[in-house]
């Protein structure tokens, strides 16, 4: 029986390396991963996103009068397959340069990936510290403000609030686990005198959200700090509404003000919750006007955050393929170190010292309004002011 | 002069499930290359008894000898080892393999070749499993596949493994059940011709008492559990008590071949 | 003390959906011995169907009407997807239906993004239940009390329904013996389809009724499925009081557990069915499975060692994969190592599976404790790769040596679910302890030394140590253990009975099987360059059930295949669509409907028609078929 087995797979494997996307030779090819099917609520507006940067960039001439092509694979969640997309990119499409990625343990498989076998990659989206700081490494560079960005930025607001005793509640993966740890150490120093009464684990996407919020609710914190998010933020906010948990306590809370999860809340959305998110409908600038109205134009839809992290990875990757003027990784890494560029959220500069982009993110408080959620007191907070020294960065990073 | 320990030797087996005596102080002892018939109507307690001789199913009280050691509470397995074949009610046989191998099974276990992970296990012992299948006249099948085989012939298999060890004794659970007349006669006479050649004790249950009266040498009575007569098969044939038993159920040669589970 | 009565009701009303879940999948396995997998998939319908309808129809009767409809609506589809599907396959191998079962699930995956578009959906709160009742000083949800109400009437109902009956009586009885029920001339087919509607309603009402409390999104399947297999499992298949106590046990488990350890209830359901299991083997409330009646469609054929000429054929294709490298180009090669990687995974689970009988669900573990040992061993040992590669396997050994000699004690189902077990606590161990394995952000910078560096290095090491590994194990299959293992398989009471200790056999395979997957997972480790819990995950021991299946886990080697094939297919398919699950989803549906023994299987059918019509007249007894050694 085993001799049919390789000619199968043999045909198999001829068949997927041979099959490719029509791009011409003088195209510029970027390689992007993300996880689609796995978390279609969060990566369908980042692709509506970056297809609205592609023909943006494509319509204004290309990069150095080259035809952008971006060609997208889907990672399924899992890192493994991740880096198998990531290698078909490179060896079988020949990118230029790696973009995308959600999750924080793709992020660090494509960034390990990208080290190894010296490519250009520009993390999307992934939170996690270590892609820029423990395992950050020459060719990875992120837009995305990270988890410490995020609670520096959460921690400015709750560390003025009166509340000493606080519990939280975090998803049990590294994502929680750190978020929770950056915001812990970020608020103990500024504030001595606070308690941390109660933590809740709840595993990701399993939450038994009603004896979390009794649990909870029994250790009688002032505050809360919540990094649930999707559906277990849906459960946890329900129960905890029913429950009155949020009655007369502070919440503080990562990413709930992102439209993917503040919109599906509708009428249960809590008032009052400090949170970080992306209030399309509140900010005037002349930058995001422009971008809002392309984006509902063409899509007839309103962006979320993942329209704007899309968008402005394929505009960042452009802009470094122009700075560049080749395709070649350590003339693009020359170029991205230190580049600043327009964003719908203003300027941003990719620091030479850590590869992080300075974009930021907005902090406001949760409200209702005509039965949805919304962000008001909404203030955007830049990237550079949060985060740490370039001393203490340069503790963090091993060298290249 | 001492005397050799015989064969097997039972003495006051008992068992009981939820209060209800199955087999109570059953004894008896069976010789070398004697055939021992254990009859007695359905429920008698025969197959609790003979579970209970290899090891299927641990008594509460008594022991089994076999040549003077103890097998009460061993493993079914490690009796085999002692050189007790076995064959079942309802045949046991690996489905999925051929004739040859089956009886090649038993031939690797008995050499003690279990673990061997590297041999090549359809040369091994390949005469000696001819010779078998010959024995039992299912030389010609040795290439079928086991699933395929009609029920009389898997019987006669399931003699060739229980052979295959070179077994001091033969424990058979109603052999003959769900065979032809014929083939019935046929069994019996073999396993009687290769008790006698090689000295083996064969104890056997059985329904057809034809099959009973023309190959036993002797032949022990069970009802609800106890011993009721024992001797050569006239004097149990003549036995008032066993007659009744019989006749009470109509059954002297019963057509069922079937036991209930309880028994 | 408020607090604690609040907390135990908490539980309960958590207990309320998982048991009206558990509940359907403990009766259609009862009956029908499907392990239903699917049965997530109809929980999610559910719960988007009668999301729709709640929108669409407002009001109290909008509501209860539109969850009620929405159950019979996928106990319609249910009924559908019972006679279209599983009436073909209900003769196949044991765990085929699995396969078909996955299968929907990953086109229902897709299909409901599809349909309702890939946002979270948060539904109506129930009327009449919106609000919270104070119990000194603690609120309970008024809707949780509703739940807890419900999960002993829907007990009650489905105890009237068994015991009152005559539907019910038949079920029963078919539960205990299905063979009995098909003798007393009950038309088998419609008792099937009915009591596969019940469990289906039962699980789409139980997500349904999950709206006012939960989001709706295209993930609930997956998140619910092996909960409830746990929970029924616990409780004893097939017993309905059984899966109620243990949805119970888990559910308050959890509640009171989080108080003590806050990160327990990742790991609790499986830490307490390894107990279960090995305490209690058939459940809390179940009886011993009846004894080893063969499932029907167990081949006949008897396998046997390839013939010269098989060799050569065999020896050809080894070749011709081995010059791949001089014209495919590095994607390829990498595709072609990682397929030879899970040929590998796959041919060590065949080897359990099919030649030992016993359907490990947890057989990940091994291959991920092998990655894991060659992580360990570069990064913290900073050994080389040849060492690494030789000694990693070792970890994978040693689970399968301490996990196996528990497993091995159980057969069939319980098997699997110990395994299972097993699995999620080794892959919990790799999520939690993050000092040492990195948690989910796993261990990065394992990449091969420079000598294996290369695309086409790596894979002609790859592809040697598939061909290896699987000519070892076929080889084994062919040895007295071989024959051994098989015996332990085809009959339990025939093999003690020739002096085989069963358990001890089984165990040794494990420990073969579990090295093997290690062997597999350490090489992965140097393809990927790191290793994630993911290696050791739920997803990858369900890929190794597919691979072998979809093979036919009657053959020797239909393992080779059924990873060639699938893993081929998958890698491509997510690189071509975004539907990759729908379409792989239906492909495997396809699959099991046509070549209901696997490919391989399908073909020695075909093989074996061919050569019995060919020689007219020739005698019925087969010539001697074993090659000459």
């Amino acid at each position: 029986m085993r001799a049919r087995n390789y000619f199968v797979g043999a045909a198999f494997a001829v068949l997927a390396g041979s099959m490719g996307h029509s791009a011409l030779a003088q195209d510029i090819k970027i390689g992007e991963i993300n996880s689609y099917s796995l978390l279609p609520s969060f990566t369908e507006p980042y692709r509506k996103g970056w297809q609205l940067a592609v023909e943006e960039i494509n319509a204004a001439g290309g990069i150095n009068g080259k035809k952008l092509v971006v060609i997208s694979k889907d990672d399924g969640g899992k890192p493994a397959d991740a880096q198998t997309a990531a290698n078909e990119l490179v060896s079988s499409e020949g990118v230029a340069m790696l973009t995308g990625t959600f999750l924080s343990n793709i992020g660090l498989a494509v960034s390990d990936f990208a080290n190894q076998k010296k490519v250009f990659f520009l993390a999307a989206e992934p939170l996690t510290d270590a892609v820029t700081w423990s395992k950050g490494n020459k060719y990875t560079f992120r837009l995305r403000p990270s988890n410490y960005m995020q609670a520096a930025m959460l921690v400015e607001a709750a560390s003025k609030l009166p509340a000493k005793r606080w519990a939280t509640i975090a998803p049990n993966y590294e994502y929680g686990q750190s978020a929770v740890a950056v915001f812990k150490k970020l608020m103990s120093e500024k504030r001595p005198d606070i308690q941390w009464v109660d933590e809740q684990w709840p595993p990701q996407g399993k939450i038994d959200a009603g004896p979390v919020v009794q649990a909870v609710a029994q250790a009688n914190p002032e505050a809360i700090l919540n990094v649930t998010f999707g559906p277990d933020l849906v459960k946890l906010v329900r129960e905890g509404n029913t429950r009155g948990l949020f009655k007369g306590r502070e919440v503080v809370s990562f990413l709930t003000g992102e439209p993917e999860y503040l919109d599906p809340l509708k009428d249960e959305t809590p008032e009052g919750w400090i949170v970080t998110g992306y209030p399309w409908y509140s900010i005037k600038t002349p930058e995001h006007d422009a971008f809002l109205k392309a984006y509902q134009a063409k899509y007839n839809d309103y962006p979320r955050l993942g329209s704007i992290v899309g968008y402005q990875t394929i505009k960042a990757a452009a802009a470094i393929l122009a700075k560049a003027g080749s395709t070649d990784t350590d003339k693009m890494i020359a170029a991205a170190e230190g580049i600043s560029m327009p964003s719908p959220f203003g300027e941003i500069t990719f620091r030479k010292i850590d590869h992080q982009s300075t974009l930021g993110a907005f902090v406001g408080k949760t409200a209702q309004k005509d039965g949805k959620g919304v962000m008001v007191d909404a203030t955007y907070k830049k990237g550079s002011d949060y985060l740490p020294g370039d001393a203490e960065v340069e503790k963090l990073r091993p060298k290249d | 002069m001492s005397v050799a320990p015989p064969l097997l030797a039972v003495e006051g087996l008992t068992k009981s499930y939820g209060g209800i005596h199955a087999v109570r102080g059953v004894s008896f002892s069976l010789r070398a290359g004697e055939i021992l018939a254990l009859i007695g109507p359905n429920g008698a307690g025969k197959s609790t008894c003979f579970d209970m001789l290899n090891g299927q199913n641990r008594p509460d009280t008594g022991h089994v000898r076999l040549l003077g050691e103890e097998t009460t509470g061993k493993k079914p397995r490690d009796i085999w080892r002692m050189g007790v074949g076995r064959t079942f009610q309802i045949t046991a046989t690996f489905a999925t393999m051929t004739v040859r191998e089956n009886v090649q099974v038993a031939l690797i276990s008995h050499g003690k070749q279990l673990f061997n992970l590297w041999g090549s296990a359809p040369n091994v012992d390949r005469g000696e499993a001819a010779r078998l299948l010959e024995l039992v006249g299912m030389g010609g099948y040795a290439d079928r596949p086991c699933g395929e085989l009609a029920y009389g012939d898997l019987k006669r298999l399931e003699l060739a493994v229980a052979l295959a060890n070179e077994p001091k004794l033969l424990l058979m659970d109603e052999p003959t059940a769900g065979m032809a007349p014929r083939e019935r006669v046929e069994l019996m006479r073999l396993t009687a011709q290769i008790a006698r050649e090689k000295s083996i004790g064969v104890l056997f249950t059985e329904h057809d008492m034809d099959v009973v009266f023309e190959h036993a040498d002797r032949i022990i009575v069970l009802n609800r559990g106890t011993l009721i007569a024992e001797g050569s098969p006239a004097e149990v044939r003549g036995n008032p008590q066993v007659q009744a038993i019989y006749l009470g159920e109509g059954l002297l040669y019963d057509a069922g071949h079937r036991e209930g589970a309880s028994a | 003390m408020a607090f604690y009565v609040v907390q135990f009701l908490t539980g309960l009303a958590s207990a309320a959906s998982l048991f009206l879940v558990a509940s359907g999948l403990s009766i259609i396995f009862g009956v029908t011995r499907i392990v239903n997998f699917a049965h997530g998939a109809f929980y999610m319908i559910g719960a988007y169907i009668a999301f729709t309808l709640t929108e669409r129809f407002s009001g109290a009767f909008g509501f209860w009407g539109g969850v009620v409809v929405a159950a019979l609506a996928v106990a319609l589809i249910g009924v559908l997807v019972e006679m279209v599907l599983l009436r073909r396959i209900y003769h196949a191998p044991e765990l085929f239906q699995l396969l078909g079962t996955f299968g929907l699930t990953l086109m229902v995956e897709d299909l409901v993004v599809l349909i309702w578009g890939p946002d979270d959906l948060v539904g109506r709160r129930a009327p009449g239940f919106k609000g919270a009742v104070d119990f000194f000083g603690q609120n309970i949800p008024s809707y949780d009390l509703f739940l807890i109400a419900l999960g002993p009437i829907v007990l009650g109902i489905l105890w009237l329904l068994f015991q009152r009956t005559r539907w019910g009586v038949l079920v029963r009885a078919a539960t205990q013996d299905r063979d009995m029920v098909a003798a007393l001339g009950v038309n088998q087919k419609w008792l099937f389809t009915s009591v596969f509607a019940v469990g289906v309603f039962l699980a789409a009402l139980g997500g349904a009724l999950q709206i006012p409390r939960d989001a709706v999104h295209h993930a609930m399947d997956l998140r619910i499925i092996v909960e409830v297999f746990v929970v029924v499992v616990i409780g004893g298949l097939g017993s309905i009081v059984g899966a109620f106590v243990a949805a119970v046990l888990v559910s308050e488990l959890n509640a009171f557990g989080i108080l003590i350890f806050p990160k327990i209830s990742i790991i609790l359901v499986f830490l307490v069915m390894a107990v279960v299991l090995i305490v209690r083997p058939w459940g809390l409330f179940g009886k011993p499975e009846a004894a080893a009646r063969k499932t029907p469609g167990l081949t006949v054929n008897p396998w046997r060692p390839l013939t010269s000429n098989e060799r050569l054929a065999a020896l050809a294709a080894l070749v011709v994969a081995a010059i791949l490298p001089l014209f495919a180009g590095n994607y390829a090669l990498t595709v072609g190592s990682e397929i030879a990687i899970f040929v590998i995974f796959a041919v060590s689970l065949h080897f359990l599976m099919s030649v030992g009988g016993l359907a490990s669900f947890g057989h990940a573990a091994y291959f991920g404790l092998g990655a894991y040992g060659v992580a360990f061993l570069a990064k913290m040992a900073g050994l080389p790769m040849i060492v690494c590669l030789l000694l990693g396997p070792l970890l994978g050994c040693m689970g399968a040596a301490v996990f196996g000699f528990f497993a091995v004690q159980l057969s069939g189902v319980y098997f699997a679910m110990l395994t299972l077990a097993f699995a999620q606590i080794v892959w919990s161990i790799a999520f939690q302890w993050v000092s040492v394995t990195g948690g989910d952000n796993g261990i990065l910078g394992v990449w091969p030394a420079s000598w294996a560096a290369s695309p086409s290095h790596f894979y002609w090491l790859a592809l040697g140590v598939a061909a290896l590994v699987t000519i070892a194990l076929r080889v084994m299959v062919f040895s007295p253990f071989g024959y051994a293992l098989r015996a332990t398989r085809d009959s339990l009471l025939r093999s003690e009975a020739v002096g085989i200790n069963a358990k001890r056999i089984q165990w040794t395979a494990f420990v073969i099987a579990g090295t093997t997957a290690g062997i597999g997972g350490a090489l992965f480790a140097y393809l990927k360059g790191s290793v994630f819990p993911d290696n050791l995950g739920i997803s990858l021991s369900v890929d190794a059930l597919v691979m072998v299946l979809l093979g036919g886990v009657e053959t020797v080697s239909g393992g080779v295949i059924g990873a060639i094939v699938y893993k081929a297919l998958n890698i491509w398919l997510v690189s071509q669509t975004d539907l990759s699950k729908l379409v792989l989803g239906g492909f495997i549906v396809l699959i099991v409907v046509v070549f209901p023994k696997g490919i391989v299987g399908m073909l020695e059918v075909l093989a074996q028609r061919r050569r019995k019509s060919s020689p007219p007249g020739s005698s019925l007894l087969a010539k001697p078929i074993e090659s000459a050694e």
